[in-house]
């Protein structure tokens, strides 16, 4: 098999991992604006501290000690315990489910009603608000987060590309894992939303919020299990990216990267989530390997929101989005 | 009583006020934002410093030193607010840790007559004094550090690198260009085969460039990144098996969290720098004697001996003995912005003077002329221990390749001066 094409297989495989990280960022803000039509511009952020948050709990962290230090003169900044990985995972949570809770209690119950760039200004302002308060919470060091996903090159895979091709695949263990997570994370959400009894509340509520309200639907309690549900999102895309990253404030920006995704798989759809991620992730790393060269790199950023914006033009509802009809 | 209210007046104006007669040193700090994890160390070392001066030696020239702080988020515009609220509060000189905001910088403080040091970041060819009299760039810039690379790596292949494969992995920014055609000239006369990977702001995301590498399979590899994309970089080093102690970073990607998230992988990784690592010197004693221990210590207290902390260091050390130099050269302790050019143009740091500040051989000897504003070209390399979780400096200071670096400064800075209606030259 020629040599440029086995490399193509293997950058079809990589795109394919990493469209799948892309999904999971994009998850997060589909499920909130399909059940309350508010496009939530913290989403990154979210990720970004519900990691925080998780490093902080697992390492024992003292929450707020630079704040204590600063105030008191108390130097604090460890516990003297660590808690195993899956323990921080519920904990973290808690914090996600409370922050929901927190979220919907002071800012959207005020604006229900209101225009949907008034909840988006909202989000821009949660989003900035977040970032600051992580930082104070728990510092602005970059932190390592380990909680036992394998990294680095699958051997497996290697060698048996290797010896039935000539050439051994890189596939990153980690990004084997980060599929496997996501394609669970898939099923479960379409199970509860197809056949759980709040998951169908959910969809009424997407559906028509007045109608919902009628049937004795609780709106705020909806609202806030969204929120939450996003936060678990949020944490399982905070710990894939900052396993490979480290935890860190430009994990807020990996919701820049779900951006065109939406545009393609379509704001309102899950699996349009996960088919977008899908094409962007091999789209980018296609026309890297093919066109990159030809004009000095670095092209993955701008083909990923050239294709959404080709996709705004000739099907601005995404692939898998809800077609908007408005009858005058 | 008119005259009682105009002297309490007075009074509370120059209570508020900065106080003249101060050496004002402005921090343009980041604390914040996506490269805070770098910022808040050289924040906390270049305030230690002075505070150190202020607690120990009763300032500089018995004058008390000042650092108002302005947090930029790296943030160019912001940084530009951050200078136009400082300026006139009688600073003496500024260091902006961001060559974003040196571009910015450079005009204003041309006009304002205030000196400006970017040590190994900023413009490289602000090296040449006649065209840039208000900027410094000592002891070391961003070709000096691609050429210092090179050299290590012919002496790693015992003098020969002809048919050597080396790739450069950058930011795909103005900082991340500017070693590109250094490296280039280099090629052309060591005869090594020069790929280039560019990585898209912020850096998260660099599978594709590593695949390359990885199918390529490079000697070396350079990298001059900045924030999360030298984390990505070394994590994808490591995933890919590629020998850490042939990967090259610039200082701006030799800091202890680019590496500490990569764990033991990262064991092995270099970086260049140009001033010393750890804090096996006597000045760290007089910093616990007179600042840690009194609790005057910057920020939270945690980042004292890392790599970007002795950075801040250094860049208080080397401005505090500008002023020294200018005081001396004017005689008079209460120097203006004028007279600090003039100190920093006459600077000459040498290592009886090193060892005297508490500090020996943390930096490379240098002479600072009108015709040289940058330095001797020095930089060394560190390399990371993951088991001891600690930089060792590994050479000594190697100067830069000046037969090609040099006329690069030259070609770039009168160009500069063209296009700026810039006479060159040195009074």
């Amino acid at each position: 098999m020629p040599e440029q094409l086995l490399w193509g297989m293997e950058i079809v495989m990589n795109g394919l991992m990493t469209g799948v990280l892309y999904a999971l960022v994009a998850l997060g803000f589909v499920l909130i604006f399909k059940a309350s039509g508010i496009f939530n511009f913290s989403q990154g952020v979210m990720a970004l501290f519900a990691a925080l948050t998780l490093v902080g709990i697992m390492e024992g962290r003292v929450p707020f000690s630079h704040l204590i230090k600063a105030v008191s003169g108390v130097s604090v900044h460890h516990f003297g315990w660590n808690v195993p990985a899956f323990a921080a995972i519920l904990l973290t949570m808690a914090v996600m489910v409370l922050l929901a809770w927190l979220v919907n209690r002071f800012i959207f119950r005020h604006l229900v009603g209101q225009e949907p760039i008034i909840l988006f200004m909202a989000t821009i302002g949660l989003a900035y608000f977040l970032e600051g308060f992580g930082d104070i919470m728990w510092g602005s060091d970059i932190k390592k987060l380990d909680v036992g996903l394998p990294e680095g090159i699958n051997d497996t895979i290697d060698e048996v590309t290797f010896n039935l091709l000539g050439y051994g695949f890189f596939i990153d263990n980690l990004d084997l894992w980060a599929t496997f997570v996501a394609v669970l994370l898939v099923i479960a959400l379409v199970m509860f939303a197809q056949y759980s009894k709040h998951g169908r509340a959910m969809r009424a509520v997407a559906d028509d919020h007045q109608a919902a309200l009628s049937v004795g639907i609780n709106l705020n309690f909806i609202w806030v299990m969204v929120w939450s549900l996003a936060g678990f999102v949020a944490l399982v895309a905070g710990i894939m990216w900052g396993s490979k990253s480290g935890v860190q404030f430009s994990l807020s920006l990996i919701a820049l990267k779900a951006l065109p995704v939406l545009m393609l798989g379509g704001f309102t759809s899950i699996p349009g989530a996960i088919v977008g991620g899908l094409i962007i992730g091999v789209g980018e790393k296609l026309f890297e390997f093919i066109i990159g060269p030809m004009v000095g790199g670095a092209t993955e950023n701008w083909f990923a929101y050239v294709l959404a914006l080709i996709f705004l033009v000739f099907r601005p509802q995404g692939l898998f989005g809800e077609k908007i009809i408005e009858r005058v | 009583m008119k005259m009682k209210l105009a002297t309490l007046a007075l009074g509370a104006v120059m209570a508020a006020g900065p106080a003249m007669a101060e050496l004002v040193f402005p921090s343009l700090s980041y604390r914040t934002g996506p490269y805070a994890a770098g910022g808040i160390p050289f924040a906390d070392g270049y305030a230690d410093y002075f505070t150190l001066l202020n607690e120990r030696d009763g300032g500089i020239g018995g004058e008390m030193i000042e650092v108002p702080e302005c947090e930029t988020a790296y943030n160019t515009e912001k940084g530009v607010e951050c200078y136009e609220a400082t300026k006139d509060l009688g600073s003496l000189v500024y260091q902006p840790l961001s060559t974003g905001i040196t571009y910015q910088l450079i005009p204003k403080i041309t006009a304002d007559g205030i000196p400006m040091l970017t040590s190994g970041l900023g413009r490289t060819s602000a090296k040449n004094g006649a065209v840039f009299p208000w900027v410094f760039n000592f002891p070391a810039n961003y070709w000096d550090g691609a050429s210092v690379a090179i050299k290590h790596i012919i002496e790693e292949e015992g003098g020969d690198i002809s048919g050597k494969k080396i790739a450069l992995v950058y930011h795909n920014s103005a900082y991340g260009k500017e070693p590109i055609r250094t490296l280039e000239k280099l090629s052309e006369k060591h005869g090594y085969e020069l790929t280039l990977q560019a990585v898209d702001h912020p850096g998260q995301e660099q599978k594709s460039q590593w695949l390359q590498i990885r199918r390529e399979r490079p000697d070396y590899v350079i990298m001059y990144g900045w924030g999360v994309m030298n984390q990505v970089a070394i994590q994808e080093a490591v995933n890919i098996r590629f020998p850490m102690e042939n990967f090259i970073g610039i200082w701006w990607s030799g800091s202890e969290n680019d590496v500490k998230p990569a764990g033991d992988g990262a064991h092995g990784y270099k970086a260049l720098t140009f001033h010393n690592l750890g804090d096996d010197y006597p000045l760290y004693d007089d910093l616990k004697k007179h600042v840690f221990d009194k609790d005057l210590a910057a920020g939270s207290g945690d980042q004292h001996g890392t790599a970007i902390y002795n950075r801040g260091l250094y860049a208080a050390m080397l401005v505090a003995e500008a002023a020294k130099t200018a005081q001396e050269i004017h005689d008079t302790s209460k120097i203006t912005p004028a007279m600090m050019r003039d100190g920093m143009e006459a600077l000459e740091m040498t290592e009886e003077k090193m060892e005297s500040l508490g500090l020996p051989r943390f930096g490379p000897e240098f002479k600072v002329s009108c015709e040289n504003h940058g330095g001797n070209g020095y930089a060394a390399i560190g390399q990371w221990d993951a088991k001891a979780g600690e930089w060792k400096l590994v050479t000594d200071y190697m100067q830069s390749d000046q037969e090609i670096v040099q006329p690069l400064i030259e070609a770039d800075s009168m160009a500069y001066a063209e296009e700026n209606g810039i006479t060159p030259g040195c009074n």
